[in-house]
């Protein structure tokens, strides 16, 4: 397995080079794996790509670096300490660096030549793909994805001439993932919402969410939906909840800031029973936090967000699959059961790349409302699974009435005890048919374990290579249990575990162990220890080993 | 008046000006052909919307400030639903003043009806945006003083198509102006003058009777800067009537999805476009 950092100044093209390079070894074969690294500023300061690829999955990013393409001085002083002996710096002949690893190529005067500096980036990647032994077939294949039609033919010279200026150093790995999908966390959330038939999408955009926003944009009028930019999150989200409640199956999504301009009306679908399926991609609060940055902080927020008291179903996205299935499933959950679904993604997942098996669109179905009814209707009717039967206004002789009020079963105001009791009763009941719905953990490692790690969201990428890892080093002591399904929280699995493990651990991107605390309110499980990371930056594999084996 | 969207017992207060409101809008949806079912009538909180629970048609009944955005997401995913919005001068010009602007901008074929009682009614008197200045109520203890809004103008300086104020005193002159601004094509507002008996003492049906007119024939509703002239006018004397109407293209024309004619609630999700999606990623 490789790995490579991209790094330099932001608008110095590390995401088209990244792009280009991540592509061009999963088309080679490879398993690719990729995260993002960025500042809150549009030009300058300090960016980089880290790009992880071999024969075998990937899970989680490494700081541990086969190979540095520094765009600028800052990317050599700031990342060389990671750098295998054996590993290289590939920079333009320009910077200062006296590393012995460098490699250095007259880029400007080679781009000059070829008649446009702009190339420099196309240089660097021909000389990547030598020192990885790759041929540069694939290279000329791909190119037009990226690069307008004009520019091709120089940039596939510049490809070369950097191809032909170095010479290959690392054996190449054959590997079987060529007919693989390569796909963001964003795209994948964007793809899942797609398939599941989102129709109508609002939102205002806010790090790092907006990217779904756009993703479904750019497939709006192929895939007939309707995304409309609202003028802030209050708008989006009730905009959101009219479009579901008019029939369509509608989303919304944000970064916590936002969420908590939401949370008046995440009540009100909860009371007025109107699907709503909402993606929170976190990021470091509060207020405005580290914009760019990753955390895992807003579970305690989301699951008791907003007044009173209602149903609700959140759910974590572990991985690039989840991205897609679960954020199909919550349309569904938000249609069958009638409430607000939200979905806990968070920068580091919403912006990484990876590998993955091709999705398949029919792996989930989404129920839709009822389109007949006979007889007085009810829009609130009692019913013993708690949930009433929906009409979609404007397609029967029915008028369907929604309440934000508390109201009767046919959605008049009411301010009756009984009617109230019986109404809460009436939404609380869904949650018995939800409980039995929800996806146990996945449990990583053997049976034997001792220790057992518990984490959620995206650090199972991380905990899946640090249980491997673990337990080559510790004869097989270690399993780790990732929660996707959230809240409610599937207990089954947990305590089942739980009762087998000597010491257990959470593992979490926040300051307060938010897991933690669910598990011990749900269940009286108490945690040994905790590893905790709050410092803007994804926790990874290589770190939870080290904080298991060598302290916290 | 037939009976199609029923009577309900209300919780409004004796001779509040909601009463005339929702019987104008009843006598309107019946002139105008609609039956219960195509009709939506949103609203947000406050006593004005507490309308959607007395009309029998299809009710949203939604959040302090929030009708708007919700009322034109419905109308977007349906187009075939006739989509109206019935609430107060506090709910669309404070809480939700944000969404008034940003609305007209959208231009979705909407009916706002603002029932305009320069007064918080449900929380019990306070001074809502249109009250005037010197307003004594128990917050503003010393007389409100801050200037109203003039919501008619910011409409038309926003760019609005249909602008229109009426006053739930004259209902014939309502009815007609709900009638144009459904049948307008696009956000229409119609702001409407409505006394509050119980915490308005300031601004009666004496007080808007001696004032308000309406406008002639000859008036002409096409005029920009005529229009704005003629909305800041509000003081001894009070125009109603349309004060400005242009047609402009509305959001289900603009918008490359919907510009087919067929509702959203209709299209149905094509597993083969999303198979293309995906395959992009391979």
């Amino acid at each position: 397995m490789y790995n490579i950092l991209i790094g330099g100044a932001a608008g110095q093209g590390i995401d088209t080079t990244a792009a280009i390079l991540e592509k061009l070894f999963k088309v080679s074969g490879y398993n690719v794996f990729s995260v993002k690294d960025f500042m809150s500023r549009v030009r300058g300061g300090h960016n980089f790509s880290l790009i992880r690829f071999g024969a075998e999955a990937v899970y989680s990013y490494s700081n541990i670096l086969d190979g540095i393409v520094a765009l600028d001085d800052t990317t050599v002083e700031l990342h060389k300490e990671q750098l295998k002996d054996e590993g290289f710096i590939l920079c333009d002949s320009k910077l200062i660096t006296t590393d012995e690893r460098a490699i250095k190529i007259d880029m400007k005067e080679m781009a000059k030549k070829i008649g446009n500096p702009r190339v420099a980036g196309s240089i660097s990647i021909g000389a990547v793909l030598k020192l990885f032994n790759e041929s540069l077939d694939n290279a000329r294949k791909i190119l037009p994805q990226f690069i307008k039609k004009e520019y091709i033919a120089m940039n596939v010279e510049a490809m070369e001439d950097g191809y032909e200026f170095v010479s290959a150093r690392f054996p190449r790995i054959t590997g079987t993932y060529a007919d693989h999908m390569l796909i963001s966390g964003t795209n994948a959330v964007a793809m899942g919402a797609i398939a599941a038939g989102v129709k109508f999408y609002s939102a205002y955009p806010m790090s790092p969410s907006t990217g779904i926003m756009e993703s479904i944009a750019a497939k709006a009028d192929e895939a007939q939906i309707v995304v409309e930019q609202a003028e802030d999150e209050i708008a989006a989200v009730n905009m959101a909840i009219g479009a579901s409640y008019a029939g369509v199956c509608a989303m919304t999504g944000t970064s916590g800031g936002g969420f908590s301009l939401m949370v008046e009306a995440l009540g009100f679908a909860g009371i007025a029973e109107i699907p709503l399926v909402v993606i929170d991609v976190q990021r470091p609060g509060p207020a405005t936090g580290l914009p760019t940055r990753t955390e895992q902080s807003d579970l305690d927020f989301v699951r008791s967000a907003s007044q009173g008291e209602f149903p609700r179903m959140v759910i974590a996205l572990r991985h690039i699959n989840d991205a897609f299935y679960q954020t199909m499933r919550a349309f569904d959950i938000a249609e069958r059961y009638q409430l607000p679904v939200i979905l806990l993604s968070d920068q580091y997942l919403g912006d990484s790349l990876a590998t993955a098996v091709p999705f398949e669109c029919s792996k989930i179905k989404v129920a839709r409302p009822l389109s007949d009814y006979t007889g007085k209707y009810l829009r609130y009717k009692y019913t013993e699974n708690g949930i009433s039967p929906r009409l979609i206004p404007g397609k029967s002789d029915q008028v369907v009435i929604v309440d934000s009020d508390e109201h009767d079963e046919s959605g008049h105001i009411t301010e009756a005890a009984d009617v109230r009791t019986k109404m809460v009763n009436k939404r609380m009941r869904k949650l018995t048919g939800l409980c039995e719905e929800l996806q146990e953990p996945d449990f990583i490692g053997d049976e034997g374990f001792d220790t057992l790690l518990i984490g959620w969201g995206s650090v199972w990428g991380a905990l899946k290579e640090a249980v491997n890892t673990l337990s080559k080093k510790n004869k097989k002591k270690y399993a780790a249990l990732v929660f996707g399904d959230i809240f409610p929280l599937p207990q089954k699995l947990l305590k089942e575990k739980a009762a087998k493990a000597k010491f257990i651990i959470n593992v979490e991107q926040n300051a307060t162990g938010q897991l933690g605390k669910l598990i011990r309110e749900e269940t009286q499980i108490r945690f040994s220890d905790s590893i905790l990371k709050y410092d803007g930056r994804q926790i990874s594999g290589e770190e939870i080993v080290q904080r298991v084996m060598g302290g916290r | 008046m037939t009976d199609s969207f029923c009577t309900y017992e209300t919780a409004w207060c004796p001779g509040c000006g909601n009463f005339a409101i929702i019987d104008c809008l009843k006598t309107a949806l019946e002139e105008l052909g609609k039956s219960p079912s195509e009709v939506l009538v949103a609203a947000g909180i406050g006593q004005a919307a507490k309308t959607p629970q007395y009309i029998n048609t299809n009710a949203f009944c939604g959040l302090h400030g929030r009708s708007l955005p919700a009322a034109v997401a419905a109308k977007i995913a349906n187009e075939k639903l006739t989509v109206v919005v019935n609430t107060g001068d506090g709910d669309s010009y404070g809480e939700g003043g944000n969404h008034f602007i940003h609305n007209i901008r959208r231009n979705v074929d909407i009916s706002h009806f603002v029932h305009d009682n320069q007064i918080y009614g449900l929380t019990k008197g306070q001074a809502s945006p249109t009250s005037m200045q010197g307003l004594i109520t128990g917050v503003q203890v010393d007389g409100n003083i801050n200037e109203p809004l003039n919501p008619v103008l910011v409409a038309i300086a926003s760019g609005a198509g249909f602008v229109a104020r009426s006053f739930s005193g004259r209902k014939k002159h309502l009815i007609e102006m709900m009638k144009q601004a459904i049948n307008y094509k696009g956000y229409a507002l119609v702001d409407i003058l409505q006394p509050c008996v119980s915490f308005n003492k300031v601004n009666t049906f004496g007080w808007y009777n001696k004032r308000v007119y309406e406008l002639s024939n000859e008036y002409d509703t096409a005029d920009k800067i005529a229009a704005m002239n003629m909305a800041m006018q509000f003081g001894d004397k009070i125009p109603l009537g349309v004060i400005y109407k242009q047609e402009k293209p509305v959001y289900h024309r603009k918008n490359k999805v919907l510009s087919d004619g067929i509702p959203l609630v209709d299209k149905k999700t094509n597993p083969q476009v999303v198979r293309k999606l995906l395959k992009a990623y391979i």
